[in-house]
């Protein structure tokens, strides 16, 4: 008997079914491209939908302008291995209000920078579809996210009034202006993403292994210290420690955990042994109750 | 137990080699919060590690502030997504939930157990292939059980686990727990289960829910994780019949043309012989191309591309299917339909199915009855309200590929879209196509429309007027009709109260009759269009979306909206059947203009004014109009 299909190539197809029918239905389709570990197996889900051919769409990174350096050389040697069409937005209102995170802090800098700046690149080039790499099991708020989720013509996301969703029948019909965010891989965990890193040998960014990098502790979160704009505090002084990211984003939002994990298996270990969830690296969540929610509602991702 | 596994510590290679061997299970739980539903859920989570330590922070200080378990751990509350739900203590949505063990990774679809929220489970059966009914021993089977298994067997589930909840609080009475199952098969017998597994289980104390319990020394199945983990499912779609819905025609280059989709069912070899259903060409397998090399076999639920032998037209919505073995092909079938939206179903009004790739206009002909959800009773209705459930032919535009949904439950399943809010409103799985449209070709006559309008020196055209009652729609019609035909051309007029005598005179004047009263008529101007033959049409039509409906039934070009625009007071004033004056002393309901709406045509390829120009006047009007679109003339048709 033939044996059956295992549970990432389960998942992988159906999220090859997703990319598909979007580049199927839409007219101007994009997928953001976040640099971090899900935005890489999401394009590499993308390249195994159209082989041979390259994905009919572009990648459209929103950069705040506060990411860690690697992540930037990262983004643009995989557009030059893959040569794939890569549009960098950066909001230049906010750069020219001089907008970052050490000034007015995390929830200001998100919104302008990342929020709005998302908004901005999709009004510009009139994307009617973007793929977005958020999976159901990140977040409580997102478990009931749907796969094609619709968005207004101001971007805003209604909870209470999402088309259901059945088998995998997707209703793509939108008026002008209107778009939706397809999330392929919504049914991935955390664990299988990096099975299928694993897997699949997929390039990521070098952060989410372990290396002696200069850090600072501030409000119990390691926060790496990646360029000269990160103001220190008297007495704070950066340490070179073994430390590794679990999700990547704007540097001075991101923690670090301390780790001696180096290759893939190593990560993987140190992930099932200890036990925290991945999005408490991120600052955007400790805000308020039910921030992500909030946040959805506002267009975020 | 789930990654208890010393192999992580150990050899995490070793590990990482044996759950690439893993599959996947979706199943979805049914039940109410009462019967513990969350609880079971959220000890599944629990028990296979996969609350972390800061959300455990988070689980402990929500449970203290607004648990239900006496300031202990309540796992409900790690289930409750959206905040306004929380605090409503109540969850409203399908939410998905991930959870694996060392041979399994499983998706539960939670969703609410109540009946307004039927189509919340219908979603979440939609996907899953095992449902988990809870009871609560203390009740046994209640209405709800017997709702939540219709629903679930209605979305083609065929394993049913009943985990029969809160054995502790019957002190594990052996004798309760067959009384309850012995009820449930019985009932459970006309629903079409391959499989019924019961459990006796206390999701809160643990009882056979991992391990076997010691309190249930007379039970001798598998604990409600062992079955989940050994369940099979995965060979129900694989031993049907090759489909592969193409999603995409891939061509990168001129020499390279794949057809994309998921293999929904059976399997494929390079030299199978393929045909494509709607077109009835043949051709064979060349290559099963992925980005991980070309296979030797694809199998239900991978995403491939394939080439074929032979250059064939193969577009997006087509289903390629084994020769020996076709999927039906219709454009009318029986199917049974999820209302899933407030504004209620109208027969006759058109909406968009979506059936994999295949997208039509379709209408709702005849809803042969609804049942009730919950004795499973078939009731007389005439339309569907939100979570109601009904049997109904459908009639579609173009003709779908598909199997009955009972055969193959991958093929011949179906979404409704409004045509003008785009919300999904509705569900469909097809029982059976009506009209053997396999076997049968849609004939191609030799003489065809274009033929016949050739020899008359006409291009065949409906002319739709449309206007208040009184504004002279039949009057302009008649003298355009006298005109035409003094020009040799060849013309039939079909008259709103004419038709009410005779073919419409079943239908009376609620919103689903005048749906089906203007069905007909254009019905009726698409045969004389195709007859060759100029058809004047005149009717008050006063909403959008009617007119609209009757444009659609023929080529673009073909239709011509005449707008006979006289304002109300001068309709009024003429008043020549006396029906204004009825209206307006309220013996007549829904009289256009007086009590109900007349949506002026925005973009009518003809408008008259008839207050400034007398009737003739209008008429050489439109006939010069006609004459502008070529009507008139020797039209040269691709015959």
């Amino acid at each position: 008997m033939q044996p059956n299909l295992t549970h990432l190539r389960q998942l992988e197809a159906e999220s090859i079914h997703i990319i598909r029918e979007v580049a199927a239905s839409f007219e101007r389709p994009v997928m953001l491209y976040s640099i971090g570990k899900d935005s890489s197996v999401l394009l590499h889900l993308a390249r195994k939908a159209f082989y041979p051919a390259p994905p009919p769409f572009p990648l459209i990174h929103v950069d705040t302008t506060w990411k860690f350096r690697e992540m930037i050389e990262f983004r643009d040697r995989m557009a030059a291995e893959y040569g794939f069409d890569l549009i960098v937005h950066i909001n230049q209102d906010g750069v020219e209000r001089g907008i970052g995170p050490f000034t007015h802090g995390s929830s200001l800098h998100t919104d302008v920078m990342k929020t709005e700046s998302l908004k901005q690149a999709l009004n510009k080039y009139k994307f009617d579809a973007a793929f977005g790499g958020a999976r159901r099991d990140e977040e409580k708020a997102r478990a009931k996210e749907r796969v094609f989720s619709f968005r207004t013509e101001t971007h805003r996301w209604d909870p209470k009034n999402q088309r259901p969703e059945l088998w995998d029948i997707y209703n793509a019909r939108i008026n002008k202006g209107e778009s939706i965010r397809a999330f392929p891989i919504s049914n991935w965990t955390e664990l299988d993403i990096w099975q299928y890193i694993y897997l699949e040998q997929i390039p990521i960014v070098p952060l989410y292994y372990s290396a002696k990098r200069p850090v600072v502790e501030r409000d119990g979160m390691l926060i790496m210290v990646d360029d000269d704009r990160m103001p220190l505090n008297p007495g704070e002084k950066p340490e070179m420690k073994s430390v590794r990211f679990r999700t990547l984003g704007c540097y001075p939002l991101t923690g670090a955990v301390e780790s001696e994990a180096a290759t893939l298996p190593d990560i993987i270990q140190e992930m099932l042994l200890t036990r925290s969830s991945e999005r408490q690296g991120r600052m955007i969540d400790h805000d308020q109750a039910g921030s992500m929610e909030k946040k959805k509602q506002e267009g975020y991702f | 137990m789930a990654h208890k596994s010393d192999l992580i510590a150990d050899d995490i290679l070793g590990y990482l080699k044996a759950q690439e061997e893993k599959s996947l299970l979706l199943f979805i739980t049914c039940g109410s919060v009462d019967d513990g539903k969350s609880t079971l859920i959220g000890r599944l989570l629990w028990d296979s590690k996969l609350i972390f330590e800061d959300q455990l922070a988070a689980l402990e200080s929500d449970s203290r502030k607004v648990g239900t378990q006496g300031g202990e751990i309540d796992f409900a509350l790690l289930l409750d997504g959206l905040q306004a739900e929380r605090e409503q203590g109540i969850t409203i949505d399908v939410a998905y939930r991930f959870f694996s063990t060392d041979k399994r990774k499983f998706i539960v679809a939670d969703t609410p157990g109540h009946e307004q929220y039927t189509r919340n489970m219908a979603t979440g059966a939609s996907t899953a292939d095992v449902a988990v009914i809870l009871i609560d021993a203390r009740k046994g089977i209640l209405t709800q059980t017997r709702r939540h298994s219709f629903i679930t067997s209605l979305l083609g589930i065929k394993h049913i686990v009943l985990a029969v909840n809160k054995m502790d609080l019957i002190d594990y009475d052996q004798s309760k727990f067959d009384e309850i199952v012995a009820a449930y098969q019985e009932f459970a017998a006309q629903l079409n289960y391959s499989s019924i597994t019961a459990i006796p289980l206390s999701a809160l104390r643990g009882d056979n829910m991992i391990e076997a319990s010691a309190n249930t020394p007379w039970y001798s199945g598998p604990t409600l994780l062992a079955h989940l983990e050994t369940v099979q499912v995965e060979q129900d779609a694989i031993n049907k019949p090759f489909r592969l819905p193409v999603q995409w025609v891939n061509r990168p280059n001129l020499d390279f043309r794949g057809f994309s989709g998921t293999v929904s069912s059976g399997r494929v070899k390079p030299g199978d012989e393929i045909v494509v259903t709607a077109s009835g060409q043949t051709s064979k397998v060349k290559d099963i191309v992925t980005f991980d090399g070309n296979l030797d076999e694809a199998i239900a639920g991978q995403a491939i591309t394939l080439t074929l032998e032979d250059e064939i037209d193969i577009s997006r919505g087509d289903v390629l299917a084994p020769v020996d073995a076709k999927p039906d092909f219709a454009d009318q079938f029986e199917a049974r339909i999820i209302w899933m939206h407030e504004d209620h179903l109208l027969p006759g009004r058109p909406y968009i199915i979506k059936m994999g790739g295949q997208v039509t206009n379709a209408q709702i002909s005849d809803l042969k009855y609804k049942v009730n959800v919950n004795t499973l009773e078939h009731v007389a209705g005439k339309t569907l309200e939100l979570n109601e459930v009904g049997i109904a032919n459908i009639s579609t535009d173009k003709a779908l590929a598909f199997d009955p949904y009972d055969d193959n439950r991958h093929s011949g399943r179906f979404i409704i879209i409004d045509r003008f809010t785009n919300a999904t409103v509705g569900a469909g799985m097809v029982n059976h196509s009506l009209r053997r449209a396999t076997n049968i070709k849609w004939q191609e006559m030799d003489i065809n429309k274009g033929a016949r309008a050739y020899q008359k020196g006409q291009k065949s055209v409906v002319l739709w007027f449309t206007g208040l009652s009184g504004a002279g729609k039949s009057t302009v019609a008649n003298l355009v009709e006298k005109k035409l035909h003094a020009l040799g051309k060849h013309t039939y007029t079909l008259d709103g109260d004419n038709v009410r005598h005779g073919l419409n005179k079943d239908l009376g004047f609620t919103d689903a009759d005048r749906v089906e009263n203007i069905r007909r008529v254009g019905e009726t101007a698409k045969l004389f269009v195709d007859a060759g033959v100029i058809t004047l049409v005149s009717f008050i039509s006063p909403f959008r979306s009617e007119r609209q409906l009757a444009r659609s039934l023929v080529e673009k070009d073909e239709f011509i909206e005449v707008f006979i625009d006289t304002p109300l007071e001068v309709c009024e004033q003429r008043d020549v059947k006396g029906l204004y004056k009825k209206a307006r002393a309220g013996e007549i309901a829904n009289f256009t203009g007086i009590s109900s709406p007349y949506e002026r045509p925005e973009n009518a390829e003809i408008v008259v004014n008839t207050t400034d120009q007398s009737a003739e006047e209008a008429a050489e009007q439109i006939v010069a109009k006609l004459e502008e679109f070529g009507v008139l003339g020797a039209w040269y048709p691709d015959i």
